[in-house]
Parts: structure tokens; sequence; C-alpha cells
């Protein structure tokens, strides 16, 4: 049992603001993923909840008791970072173990315990060997196991997966997501991989320059970014965006020799009552943005300057015919084969479309 | 413009071997790929190519010409590295210049050049600037000018955009293959990432442990892996891979999981699959993430199994699901729903099936349309 309140959290390095007026509540068992580019004030987040760090102002609750004040190793949170800390002189059993024999565990309980982390960890087949012959991935599972086996009430993750090879960080992203959900401890992660903070955790804390952007799950934050930050950070291929203005119940994109938009009437009500000045920027993700030789609703035209098979689907790039300077990327199914030089018509669905106010950066309307 | 012709390259340092017996015919004007772990011997083959590094045994051609004794300045060949090498006390315009001031050219020719290529690159602006006022992405750029100017016979490039944030990334690699297709020039790319291996070669060699794996163009690369090294280094998520063992039950060959049954009635399929007959090892199923589909009700050809975790990535959902003691992962729609422990029911395309030998992992058969198979 662990919920975790952070109340108006400030800290600062010299004159650099790293947190900034952060306020989250994370709840029991919830898994929450701390994303960001680096230095936006999440590792600061995480060493303020593990006490490693004090916050310059503002307090930390774990449970409803504030624990700004305890040592961090009083607190009951366990740590696994990029870097894990291995010792390479112990077996590997040895090294799980170490946490509960400091505590003075009965040895058959210990037995039991390691055992049941191994398996779950599926590297009792390792738990004789001297921890300096192991490879990067399985001393990442040691340290993993070495801080669940003392069932700590909180998990605090720092980009652990980071070090591993591609494929492995593939199952051990779905390793660790399943180890969690079975053992219902309150976890944060920190990461600046959103794969990772999309596939894991059930709330995403976007942070930015030491302020949090958006907390919310990873549909919301997917499918209604706050801000244009938040709104490119997220997805790959990244999110289309566009310069457009608003004009007499239109949309017209700019970068596009043709670029009106018609909009359906609800839309254009919705639109009317939200927007506080005209300029905006469109927001159109690449699986949502269709291309083809045929027009379809619009006369927006764009030029393929490359495409990329990767296998599963085809990446099409294109200029729009007013803006050399701009790529368009649109998502197309496995068997598209465009020509370079081809010019196609753009397509897609009004609920596609993500409206933000070009000034205030902030979202406006997605259906 | 030019080919390069690698015959039965090898090379071993102290005792091991980094290079194991290596041939590659790279076309005049082609985009080649090199595509390999760190450690494949990838740079290896580069600096042999260039004439840093010479063979044990094998002939380098450029052209036709053999030139494993040629200095590497006279080889004509330009190499643009991951941490590219500007002039930072000299401006844009003096960097680009640089290798035709050194073959003495008429400065109003050397002009000409320089600015030429600095607006096909997009750089025409920032002549002069110094490399410190310029992006990573600019500078790489400007590298890529000063290797264009001297007009080599090919171009080799080592990982030149590993430095560069990913949408950086992403832009250069769109750039660069327009540029390629602009010149058509010979590049020779190596890399470790599969995505540009796949979005910017004509072809790709795959290379592991000093050995060409497979050289083929990246499509077919994709659908017909030669081995199981291959499958892997492509796709993501990668391939999964099923053990099963072969049998026959009154004249039927079958390919057994722990799951499921294959049936297998084709008459090639069963010429290769025919002789795992009781091997122990028994052979290995692959089938792509995104080659399979799921079902919340049971059907013909439809697998029972358990969702053990999902991973919603916003445009798509990835479903690993339970398959007796395996776990394999699904590429789903981004709607898709279900939760850890809940029924669910797989149907593979069996014409996207890829068999392997267990011991070897080589690829055995591959199946299409035509193949005759059923999922029991």
């Amino acid at each position: 049992m662990a919920n975790i309140f952070l109340d108006n959290l400030v800290k600062r390095f010299g004159k650099q603001t790293a947190v900034k007026n952060l306020t989250l509540e994370v709840k029991d068992k919830e898994f929450v993923a701390i994303l960001g580019p680096s230095g936006c004030g999440k590792t600061t987040t995480m060493n303020m909840i593990s006490g490693l760090l004090k916050p310059d102002s503002g307090r930390v609750y774990f449970d409803g008791r504030d624990v700004t004040d305890v040592p961090p190793g009083k607190r009951g949170v366990g740590f696994v970072f990029q870097n894990y800390a291995v010792f390479t002189h112990m077996s590997v059993y040895d090294n799980i173990a170490f946490g509960l024999r400091i505590k003075k565990f009965p040895t058959e309980e210990i037995e039991r315990e390691v055992r049941g982390v191994a398996e779950l960890l599926k590297i009792t087949h390792l738990l004789g060997v001297s921890a300096s012959k192991l490879s990067i991935n399985d001393m990442q599972k040691v340290a993993l196991a070495r801080s669940m086996v003392t069932k700590p009430k909180i998990f605090l993750l720092d980009e652990p997966l980071s070090n591993l090879d591609a494929a492995l960080r593939n199952i051990m992203r779905a390793e660790l997501k399943k180890i969690q959900q079975e053992l219902g401890q309150t976890t944060i992660y920190v990461t600046h991989d959103q794969v990772e903070a999309m596939s894991l955790a059930d709330r995403i804390a976007v942070m930015n320059f030491a302020v949090l952007q958006q907390y919310a799950t990873p549909h919301e934050v997917y499918n209604k970014p706050v801000n244009l930050f938040v709104a490119r950070f997220i997805g790959s291929p990244t999110i289309n965006f566009f310069d457009a203005l608003y004009e007499s119940g239109r949309i017209n994109m700019i970068d596009f020799k043709e670029g009106k938009i018609e909009l359906s009437k609800r839309y254009r009500n919705q639109l009317n009552s939200l927007l506080k000045n005209n300029e905006l920027v469109v927001g159109l993700r690449p699986e949502h943005l269709k291309v083809s030789g045929k027009k379809k609703n619009y006369n927006l035209k764009g030029q393929v300057v490359s495409f990329e098979p990767l296998g599963s689907k085809t990446i099409v790039y294109m200029h729009p015919d007013n803006n050399q300077g701009l790529i368009i990327k649109s998502a197309m199914e496995s068997d598209f084969k465009p020509e370079i030089g081809d010019k196609l018509y753009l397509d897609f669905k009004e609920s596609g479309l993500y409206v933000f106010d070009r000034k205030s950066t902030e979202l406006v309307l997605k259906f | 413009m030019a080919s390069i012709k690698l015959e039965n390259i090898t090379k071993t340092y102290k005792n091991v071997k980094a290079l194991d017996d290596v041939s590659i015919q790279i076309e005049d004007g082609e985009f080649f790929c090199i595509l390999g772990p760190p450690g494949a011997g990838k740079t290896t083959l580069l600096r042999i190519i260039v004439g840093l590094e010479k063979p044990d045994h094998g002939n380098v051609y450029i052209g036709d010409e053999i030139v494993n004794d040629l200095h590497p300045s006279k080889r004509d060949i330009a190499m643009i590295f991951q941490n590219l090498a500007l002039y930072p006390d000299k401006s844009i315009f003096d960097n680009i210049a640089f290798p035709l001031r050194q073959q003495k050219m008429d400065e109003e020719i050397i002009k000409e050049k320089v600015t030429e290529i600095a607006k096909q690159l997009k750089i025409d602006w920032m002549l002069d600037k110094l490399p410190s006022q310029l992006s990573g992405g600019e500078r790489q750029r400007v590298a890529i000018g000063r290797a264009i100017v001297r007009e080599p016979k090919a171009y080799l490039m080592d990982e030149p955009l590993s430095n560069l944030d990913a949408l950086l990334r992403l832009e250069m690699r769109v750039s660069l293959k327009e540029l390629q297709t602009k010149l058509s020039e010979t590049f020779v790319y190596v890399t470790h990432d599969q995505v540009e291996a796949l979005s910017m070669g004509d072809r790709i060699a795959i290379l592991n442990k000093g050995r060409i794996q497979q050289i083929d163009d990246p499509e077919r690369i994709y659908k017909l892996p030669k081995n199981m090294f291959v499958a892997t280094v492509l796709g993501s998520p990668p391939m999964n891979f099923l053990k099963c063992r072969v049998e026959v039950t009154g004249g039927e060959y079958r390919i057994i999981h722990e799951g499921f049954i294959l049936s297998v009635k084709d008459k090639n399929a069963i010429e290769v699959i025919g002789k795992m007959i009781g091997n122990e090892e028994g052979l290995v199923l692959g089938i792509r993430p995104e080659d399979i589909l799921l079902h919340n009700f049971g059907g013909k050809e439809r697998i029972e199994a358990e969702i053990y975790v999902t991973e919603p990535l916003g445009n798509e959902t990835i479903v690993d699901v339970k398959i007796a003691s395996n776990v394999i992962k699904v590429l789903a729609d981004s709607s898709f729903e279900g939760r850890p422990g809940q029924k669910i029911w797989i149907e593979p395309k069996k014409y996207k099936f890829h068999f392997f030998n267990t011991k070897t992992g080589d690829s055995i058969f591959h199946t299409k349309k035509e193949t005759k198979l059923e999922i029991l």
C-alpha cells in the first residue's frame, strides 16, 4: 500500500530551476512514467521522491505521511538505475539475497524469496554464476531482482532499459509490465523514450523545462495532447504540423496552393466558440494522413521526396505544393509503392485534425 | 562514378577474424547499405575499401582496377564519418572549398562549385558562418558538401547520422536519399540501424561476426530472410520464433507446437520439412508481429491463447500473447482493448510463415499464398 503525493515541489540548482511548482498524485499500485527530454527535471523529481534530494519548497507525502525530512533508507523505496549496481565479486544468488541478509531474514525465507524472484525474471539458471560473468542484459535483470526481492512499497526506475540491446528491450518492456501488474507495487518510471512511457504506464507525466505539461493516460496524452510540445514528443513518426488560418468557417492550410478545408457544421460551431484568434497550427498524425493519386475530399497536394518501406508499413515523405521547406509524413500500408516525384493528394478525416492556437501553442480542438 | 567489388576478403586481428571471406559487388550509382550489430566487421570493411586497412586475403576493385596496393589518397573515394572533422576556424565556404584549393583549382571555379553545392544542400545562406554557429544537422551537411565538391568516384559513410537527435535523423535520411538520387553516385553506407538501411538502401548487405548473411533489396531481406539472424535484425518488434517438432502420422506431415498443430500438404514444403522428422531439435516457426490477427472468439484456423500484457503505442498496440509456454508479440490496431489473463484467439497469416533449422538457424522454407497448409 502506497500512494504518493507531491505538493508544489520546487528545486533549484544555483540560478537554474530544475523543477518548478510540481504537484502530482500517484495512486496505490499505479505505474506512472515521468517522460521528457534530457534536462526537463524528471530525474530531479525522482530524486526528491526517493529522498536523495530535498526540495527547496513543497512537501512529499507517502500514504498521507509527510516524508520530506525522512532519509532515503527509511522511506521504503527500491531503486533501479540505468547503471545498475551489482556486486561483481558475488554470485547472482548472493547479489539478490544481499538486501534480505542485511535485514536479517532467516536463511530459508531468503532462499524462497530469491528463487521466487529469479523465476519471475527467468534467471534461475544463473543463480550460481558469478555476477562478473554476466552479459549486460542479465546484469540488468539481476539489478531488478535485487531491488524487487526486498518488496519495497514504492519502486523507482530510472531509465532501466536504456543500456539493453533493442531485442531484449522489447522483451523486458513486456516483462516489466507483467511483473508490476502481478506484484502491484506503486511504480515510478523515468524515461526519455516515449515508446516505453506509452507502453508501460497507467499514466504519463510529461515534463519540459522543469514544468509539468500534462498528466494523463497514454491514450489521452496521444489523442488529446495539451500543447504542441506534448503532441510532438509523443508518437513515431512525429505528428505533422501545418501553419493555418481560420477564415470564414474554413481552415486554410497555407503550405498548400489550394489548402482550404471545408468543415462540418458541428466542427465549425465548436471552433467558432473555442477559437480566440484565427492563427492556427493544425496537427495531423502520419497514420491519419493518407495519400493517393486520385483526389478524394481535398485539393491538398504534395510531391514525394522519399519513402521508407519499413516492412510492416511504408512511410511516405512529401513536400506540400506551396512550401518546399516542409516535409510531410504519411504512414501507408506496406504494399504502397510511390515513385519519387509523384504528385499525390492528401486525405484525412476531420476527426484526425488537432487544432492548436499558434500563439499560446495550446490545443483548441480535437474530436 | 564507379562500381566497387570485394572478392573473398579476409582480415584477422590477432586471433579474431574481423572479416571472413566477404564478397560484395556494388553497382555504379547504387545506394548500398551494410547493416550489422556493433563488432560485426562493418567499419573494417569500409576501411579496407578506402585503403586504411589491408586485407589478409582477397581483392578490392574500384571500377575494373584492382586497388589492393593503391594508397588511400589515390583511390579517389570520399569518406564521411560519425564524428565530422570540420575546421573550426574556417568559414563554411572555406571548409567546403578546402579540397579544391589543395588541388590548386582556380578561385573562380571554386566559388562557382561551392555555391552550387551549397544550394543543393540548402546551406547556401550560411557560407560565411563558422561551424560552431551551426546545428548538428547543418554541420553534417557541410561535411557532405566538402565530400561532394571533390567529385570522387564513390562515397563511403560510417554511421553519419548516429550523433543527431531523432527528429533530425529522420530529416537527414530523407535528404540523403534525395541527394543520392539526384547525384546518382555510388554510396556505401554503414549502419547498425535497421530503419536507415531499409529506408535508404537500394540493396542491403547484412553482416554478422565478419560474415555476410544476406545481400538483397530491402523488400526481399524483410520478406525472405535467409536465416534467423537476418529475421531478427529487421523489423520492430522483431519476428517471433516458436519451437516445433515434425512428425508423420498416417502419411500426414505435421509440425507440432505445444499450442497448435500445422498439417503440411504442400509438396515443396514436405520435401524440406520431411528431413526434420525425428530430429530432436525440430524446427523453428517464425512469424512477424504484423502477420497475426486477433479475435475474441474461436473459429477455423484460430489458435487459443491468452493476453499476457498489452503495450499501447498510440498509433498501434503491441499485444503480448501467451500460447502454451511461449509469449509472442502481435501488432494490433490502436483501438485494441484487452486485459491480461483474458482469453484470445490468434489467426496467423499462414502464407507468411518462415521455417528455420533450429541448429543452424538457416531458413528452410517461406510459405506463400499457394502453399498448402492447415492450422489444426
